[in-house]
């Protein structure tokens, strides 16, 4: 093999560099989130959906209601216990859970998930 | 063939980090625009394209003219365009991966790009771009690679190449048809609403592809081994004349019916890019400029003496290309915003960041350009040694 | 208790007891059995939606009043300068709203007279037929509608649009809350809670107010104008005989903004 050693070489500082993040980040796990409901939420006992698929799906729930409420015009949603909800992150979602920095922001933290919904969709202001 | 790329001699070394280093500064740039949004820019409400899509404009139209050297040879057997093929179609690719940078820049929300596809819209001319575009650039990669291994390998190419060569050519000129048509088919825009406009860009396209394919060719025969070849010079010059004095006399047509017909819509955009348009003028200079050039341009040209001499040839290609940049690219598409929809004049100038970004682009497009010609005139040294 | 919820309900009927139980905002929950008449109900029952401006209703101060409202209600930001004027609802002169149509002999009434101006919901919108990924498009009902989660920010339809009704977030508008030269141009802003804001790098216009069609409300500017004078703005349904659009262009002479160029606004000038 010609230039063997420049060959490995570069292979182990290539490695290294991208293996540098597990390394780096090693032992430090961090604390996995515990979101907490608000006294509204918890006195309302159910959200939109069943708590396990809002858990792990109300990124597409929340994606089919931003589609068909701005292109088809849909701006409610019944769930299956019979309510009827005005779909809305804004004046619905967050009015239960207004606690956004301890409700979504810790786990997409956690998760390492931005999305920009808060880019337009105001935030609560939240009681210190 | 790659390999070729990476030997090289001190100068083109130096040439490929010159380039990378304003590549960064671009990217810089860049990542500041992102930031901040396009307000780093000094486009606006009023003036809502500006420099990325100028040239963007522009460089549709040097992508489209390589079809000038391939056509006469695929199409009339003109076997003087048989060593330069090559670098038509190299000079595409680098001209489409600059439309595409250019085009990319200039979103609002380049992120989502990818919703262009995902909700594809046929009634949307912009579609048609991206996919024309896109195209040229899978056309030419794939042509000119195959053509150039194969000859490397002294073999004939694939049959299947030739099918892709022959429908290389209409698409080179859909690529500039389709974008004339992002703005001739605007309603309320008196500068761009014309039939003519496809037409004009071809024929600007024409002028401006070879003649920079042109300057290109006679820097290569200066840099290497690699001879181009005199018929294939000469030729080229005079597809650049013809062209370019298509060019000149559709913009003329233009002013024509603007000035005879007396419509004031259709006349104002003209007036504000050459006389200045109740007060304001910025453009002004810049189109007498074009204008200088392309007296130039046609007198080196048209006379035979001049356009037979390298360096008068050489001379007058760089007008038509310093030419048809300003007019094409800055005059096409600020003309049609000034003045705005309401008879208003809000003129614009673009910022520190947005030139820097658009040299970016373009050292990128020259590195790419760079190390596909070295590629093709090594392989081409080989060979012919 | 938050106001859409509760008209909402009010229209579905003998609700309203319900809809003013406690404080659960937007979490009404309703009887089982109302159900399937809550959405039955149609959000937005007209099928063309247009509006006439009564100029010689309008003045100065009654456009504010109007574009106000609109700001109010859509967290419009004033961002300090007309290259990146955000515009929904905006004063405009005759001779720069009619471009072509001035002459020095015109009514005195005219010379330096504003005129309401605002998206014209085309009806062959060049708008739409630009756009690459379908981030705005015409509804059924007539509005010219903007998506701002699709927009790609490529601004095809600036150029395209013939009365410069569109606008481009050159940058964020959120920065109206924290850069110092702009708070206090935009007090409280956002100011209405119930609506977003917008991000930087996507276009948006007037929507005609979708989301209070949507509860059977009449546009902003519209109730505005109406609780200063009668007539000044008309909103309705120009497929319906009976609408009151339809029954002032009958009554009275209109125009329109370049309605050469084919694309039918819905925007009508009583002048």
């Amino acid at each position: 093999m010609y230039d063997g050693g420049k060959i490995i070489t570069g292979l182990v500082i290539g490695l290294g560099l991208l293996l540098f993040p597990f390394f780096y980040n090693a032992g430090k796990a961090a604390k996995a989130p515990d979101p907490e409901l608000t006294p509204k939420a918890q006195e309302a006992k159910v959200c939109v959906m069943d708590k396990a698929y809002m858990q792990s799906s109300h990124m597409t729930l929340l994606d089919d209601w931003r589609h068909t409420v701005v292109r088809d015009g849909e701006r409610y949603f019944k769930a299956k216990s019979g309510t009827v909800y005005y779909k809305s992150l804004q004046v619905t979602c967050l009015d239960c859970h207004s606690n956004k920095t301890k409700f979504c922001d810790q786990c997409h933290d956690y998760m390492g998930v931005a999305p920009y919904c808060w880019d337009c969709h105001l935030e609560p202001e939240e009681k210190k | 063939m790659l390999d070729t790329a990476l030997k090289g001699t001190q100068r083109y070394w130096g040439w490929l980090i010159f380039l990378l280093v304003l590549m960064g500064i671009g990217l810089g740039c860049y990542l500041y625009q992102f930031q901040e949004g396009l307000r780093v820019t000094g486009m606006s409400r009023d003036v809502s394209w500006g420099f990325y899509i100028a040239q963007f404009t522009y460089l549709v139209g040097v992508a489209a003219g390589g079809v000038m050297v391939v056509l006469p040879y695929y199409l009339h057997d003109y076997k003087a365009f048989g060593r330069i093929t090559i670098l038509g179609e190299f000079l595409a690719i680098a001209a489409v991966v600059m439309c595409l940078l250019f085009i990319f820049v200039d979103l609002g929300n380049p992120v989502r790009i990818m919703n262009v596809i995902m909700y594809p819209t046929p009634n949307s001319i912009l579609f048609w771009d991206m996919i024309v575009l896109n195209g040229y650039l899978l056309l030419n990669v794939l042509i000119g690679w195959n053509v150039l291994s194969a000859e490397r390998k002294g073999i004939h190419y694939p049959g299947w190449v030739k099918t892709l060569i022959y429908i290389s050519i209409p698409w080179a000129f859909s690529i500039h048809t389709v974008t004339a048509f992002l703005y001739a088919g605007l309603p309320g825009r008196h500068f761009w609403l014309t039939a003519i406009m496809a037409a004009r860009f071809l024929a600007s396209a024409f002028a401006a592809g070879p003649a920079l394919l042109l300057l290109l060719c006679l820097i290569v025969r200066r840099v290497s081994r690699f001879d181009p070849g005199e018929k294939a010079v000469r030729t080229l010059g005079g597809i650049v004349t013809y062209a370019f004095i298509l060019n000149i006399f559709f913009l003329l047509l233009e002013v024509f019916t603007a000035f005879y017909s007396q419509i004031p819509g259709h006349m104002h955009s003209f007036v504000y890019l050459f006389a200045g348009y109740e007060g304001f003028g910025k453009l002004v200079p810049w189109m007498w400029t074009s204008v200088g050039f392309a007296i130039l341009a046609l007198i080196l040209l048209i006379v035979p003496g001049t356009r037979r001499k390298d360096d008068t040839l050489a001379v007058g290609c760089a007008a038509v290309i310093i030419s048809s940049w300003i007019d094409k690219g800055m005059g096409l598409v600020i003309g049609g915003f000034v003045p705005n929809t309401f008879d208003r004049v809000f003129e614009y100038w673009p910022t520190t960041p947005e030139i820097l970004i658009t040299i970016g682009v373009w050292a990128t497009g020259f590195f790419v350009l760079t190390v596909l010609y070295k590629i093709a005139v090594s392989v081409k040294e080989e060979v012919g040694a | 208790m938050k106001g859409i919820d509760r008209r909402e309900f009010l229209k579905i009927g003998g609700m309203a007891a319900i809809a003013g139980l406690g404080g659960k905002a937007a979490f009404e929950i309703l009887a089982p059995g109302k159900l399937e008449a809550a959405q039955q109900i149609p959000l937005t029952k007209g099928k063309h939606w247009a509006m006439v401006v009564d100029t010689t209703k309008m003045d100065d101060a009654l456009m504010d009043v109007c574009i106000e409202a609109c700001h109010k209600e859509h967290n419009v930001p004033n961002l300090g300068n007309p290259k990146e004027e955000i515009k929904w609802i905006w004063k405009e002169t005759y001779e720069h709203a009619f471009p072509g149509q001035e002459h020095e002999y015109i009514g005195e009434r005219f010379h330096g007279m504003n005129f309401l101006l605002m998206c014209n919901h085309c009806t062959n919108p060049p708008c739409v037929r630009v756009c690459p990924t379908q981030s705005t498009w015409k509804r059924e009902d007539g509005v010219v509608m903007m998506d701002m989660h699709r927009c790609i920010g490529c601004r095809f339809c600036m150029a395209a649009c013939p009365y410069g009704a569109r606008s481009f977030n050159w940058g964020d508008p959120q920065r109206v809350r924290t850069d110092e030269k702009l708070m206090p141009m935009n007090p409280g802003f956002p100011r209405n809670k119930d609506y977003p804001t917008r991000s930087k790098g996507v276009v948006e216009k007037c929507n005609f107010c979708a989301e209070r069609l949507a509860k059977g409300d009449q546009p902003a500017c519209v109730e505005a104008a109406a609780k200063v004078r009668k007539g000044a703005l008309v909103f309705g349904d120009l497929a319906d005989p009976h609408s009151e659009v339809r029954k002032v262009l009958k009554e009275n002479y209109t125009i329109r903004r370049k309605p050469e160029l084919g694309t039918g606004p819905n925007l009508f000038f009583i002048v």
